[in-house]
């Protein structure tokens, strides 16, 4: 849009843009290769695959890799397991981080800014120092093989890395003006409403936000189902896939098959969503 | 947004600063709404880390008694040649990946920012590495890296250059994982691309009339509006790589010949494989330790070339 004006029509220019195009021509190219990689395997006979010269496009296309794969272990389980565990997760993490927030952002209390503050350090805490005492703790309630280690945490503020959402529902509802909740208040509304009915109808992009990349962290979770989950009902498509990497070593067009469909939704949602990606890694990079 | 606004109005006249009826209760309120985030803590974070700390002082294996030991495991620590290998391997991967990922990034994002049409079409490009999940992208690589049949090598034999076995060799295995990791630089270069939009266009123009060249824009002005970006990246960036795990356990198991001990995989194996919980929680402190001093040092570090806007300070 502001090329036209801004650039001028010599000579140096235009080829010093010829080039930064092909640059990133180039690059784009380096960044799908693995993607067509991913997409051709999925779609090709193990024959084809381990053919020499390799064969670069499927022919015929293995369409019958998707349900190959996805019947040689109980996807649809594993795909059931995750989103309940994401529905929970979800819910609880919006909830009581927003709920927090609202506190830290819209209700005075003493030693308020000191608790934020606190909860803040949390970011920079690698995960293993509390991995053994809380693996050790779910061991204790008889909670090993359930989806509660992976749960409750997301209640609880999202524990450890919770703070960034708190963090970042803070910031957003400090740009509310506080005439809404003091309206509000005259009324005879007590917090909980002013919360409930003033603040989150709202902070409608922010929650968006937090929702896109809390379901994501879920999806992409391997070390918590890993740690928690022994039997294969419970099993995450994560930990899913993983299982099935190790157990179908050689068969790289069900593999490829199985890892495109734990990738597709993921890229789905991002290109439904874009804009509130660009906007969240945006609040969470620049603010933080 | 507006019609929420007239929904609530008041009927008599508004009085400035009402808060939720009389202070006690709001600070009641405030604390209430704050106990998920503050129990969680607790609960979640201080109570484990004073538990794995003490953890680390005994010998205790899983399905034995735990006996106070003191620092033996950190002594015996220093004599575990695992535990330097561990380390040794991490900060190799985080002396590449991060310097790389901060690199391409930021020059991606200078191509990406430079006035396209089709901006967001190159954003979308280079960010989608980074949607893959962790476990997904893992059996793509280990693929990816076949020594027969896998892209690389497909490619290069293809092309006559000399093959790799990537993964499956152990002066290979590490710079494969940089290059995996490379590909998913996409997080830092969004948060470049932010960062640009931040630099005072008016600030180019006063170096345009001082007769600067695209060179001494980017220096003088690009480079000091981006160094808090670059810092924010780069303190974010070591800490993860500290903590990667996935790629050990799944491509690599460690292997081959300890090459990709990264030093999470370690924990997990004596924590989960060895039942050794005392020993892995010294591993676990130890990291912790490391961890605090690397962010330190970064933070230190960063008052000589971070450059902050005055008046922004928060």
């Amino acid at each position: 849009m502001s090329t036209a004006t801004r650039s001028r029509p010599d000579g140096g220019r235009r080829i010093s843009r010829g080039m930064m195009f092909l640059l990133l021509a180039f690059g784009a190219l380096v960044m799908l290769a693995p993607f067509a990689w991913l997409i051709r395997s999925a779609l090709m006979t193990d024959a084809q695959i381990f053919i020499n010269p390799p064969q670069w496009l499927p022919n015929p296309v293995a369409w019958e890799n998707f349900p190959d794969a996805l019947t040689a272990q109980p996807f649809a389980r594993y795909f059931l397991n995750t989103m309940i565990i994401e529905v929970f997760v979800v819910t609880g993490t919006v909830l009581t981080c927003a709920l927090t927030a609202f506190s830290f952002a819209r209700l005075r209390w003493r030693g308020r800014n000191v608790v934020f503050g606190v909860l803040l350090t949390g970011v920079m805490l690698p995960y293993a120092v509390t991995l053994i005492p809380t693996f050790v703790g779910w061991a204790a309630l008889g909670a090993l093989d359930t989806f509660l280690p992976l749960i409750v945490p997301a209640w609880f503020a999202g524990a450890g890395g919770g703070v960034f959402n708190i963090f970042l529902f803070r910031q957003f509802f400090l740009t509310i003006p506080y005439e809404m909740d003091e309206a509000a208040y005259i009324d005879g509304a007590n917090p909980w409403q002013v919360f409930i009915s003033i603040v989150m109808p709202l902070s409608k992009p922010v929650v968006v936000v937090v929702v896109i990349f809390t379901f994501i962290g879920v999806w992409n979770d391997f070390l918590g189902p890993l740690l928690y989950l022994s039997s294969s009902d419970n099993f995450t498509l994560a930990l899913g896939l993983a299982t099935f990497q190790s157990a179908y070593t050689a068969q790289w067009g069900l593999l490829m098959a199985a890892s495109l469909v734990v990738i597709l939704p993921i890229v789905l949602l991002f290109f439904v969503l874009q804009r509130y990606f660009v906007e969240g890694v945006t609040l969470t990079g620049i603010k933080g | 947004m507006s019609g929420v606004s007239t929904a609530a109005a008041p009927t008599g006249a508004r009085r400035r600063g009402r808060r939720p009826t009389t202070g006690r209760s709001e600070a009641r309120w405030g604390v209430l709404f704050a106990m998920p985030a503050i129990l969680g803590f607790l609960i979640f974070t201080i109570g484990p880390m004073i538990a794995s700390f003490f953890l680390s002082l005994t010998d205790w294996t899983v399905g034995g008694t735990p006996g106070f030991i003191g620092v033996d495991n950190y002594v015996a620590l220093t004599q575990d040649k695992l535990f330097w290998k561990s380390l040794g391997v991490t900060t190799y991967y985080t002396l590449a990946a991060v310097p790389l990922a901060l690199l391409v990034g930021f020059v991606v994002a200078l191509l990406v920012n430079a006035g396209w049409r089709l901006q967001s079409l190159w954003r979308t490009v280079y960010y989608l590495p980074t949607l893959v999940p962790a476990v997904a992208s893992a059996v793509l690589w280990i693929w990816i890296f076949n020594p027969d049949s896998g892209l690389f090598n497909s490619v290069l034999r293809a092309v006559g250059l000399p093959t790799s076995n990537w993964i499956y060799s152990e002066s290979t295995a590490v710079p494969s994982l940089i290059i995996m990791s490379t590909w998913g630089f996409g997080n830092a270069m969004v948060i470049f691309l932010a960062g640009l939009q931040g630099v005072p266009r008016q600030l180019y123009e006063a170096v345009s009339l001082d007769g600067g060249n695209a060179w001494s824009k980017f220096r003088h002005v690009t480079l000091p509006f981006m160094t808090p970006v670059i810092f924010y990246n780069l303190v974010t960036g070591v800490i993860g790589t500290f903590q990667v795990f996935n790629q050990a356990y799944i491509m690599t198991s460690g292997g081959p010949n300890n090459a990709t001990l990264f030093y999470i995989y370690y924990l997990y194996t004596k924590a989960f494989t060895d039942s050794e919980m005392g020993y892995a929680s010294a591993l676990a402190w130890v990291l912790f330790v490391i961890v605090l001093v690397i962010t330190a040092l970064l933070f230190r570090n960063a008052r000589s070339w971070v450059y902050y806007e005055t008046g922004d300070t928060r």
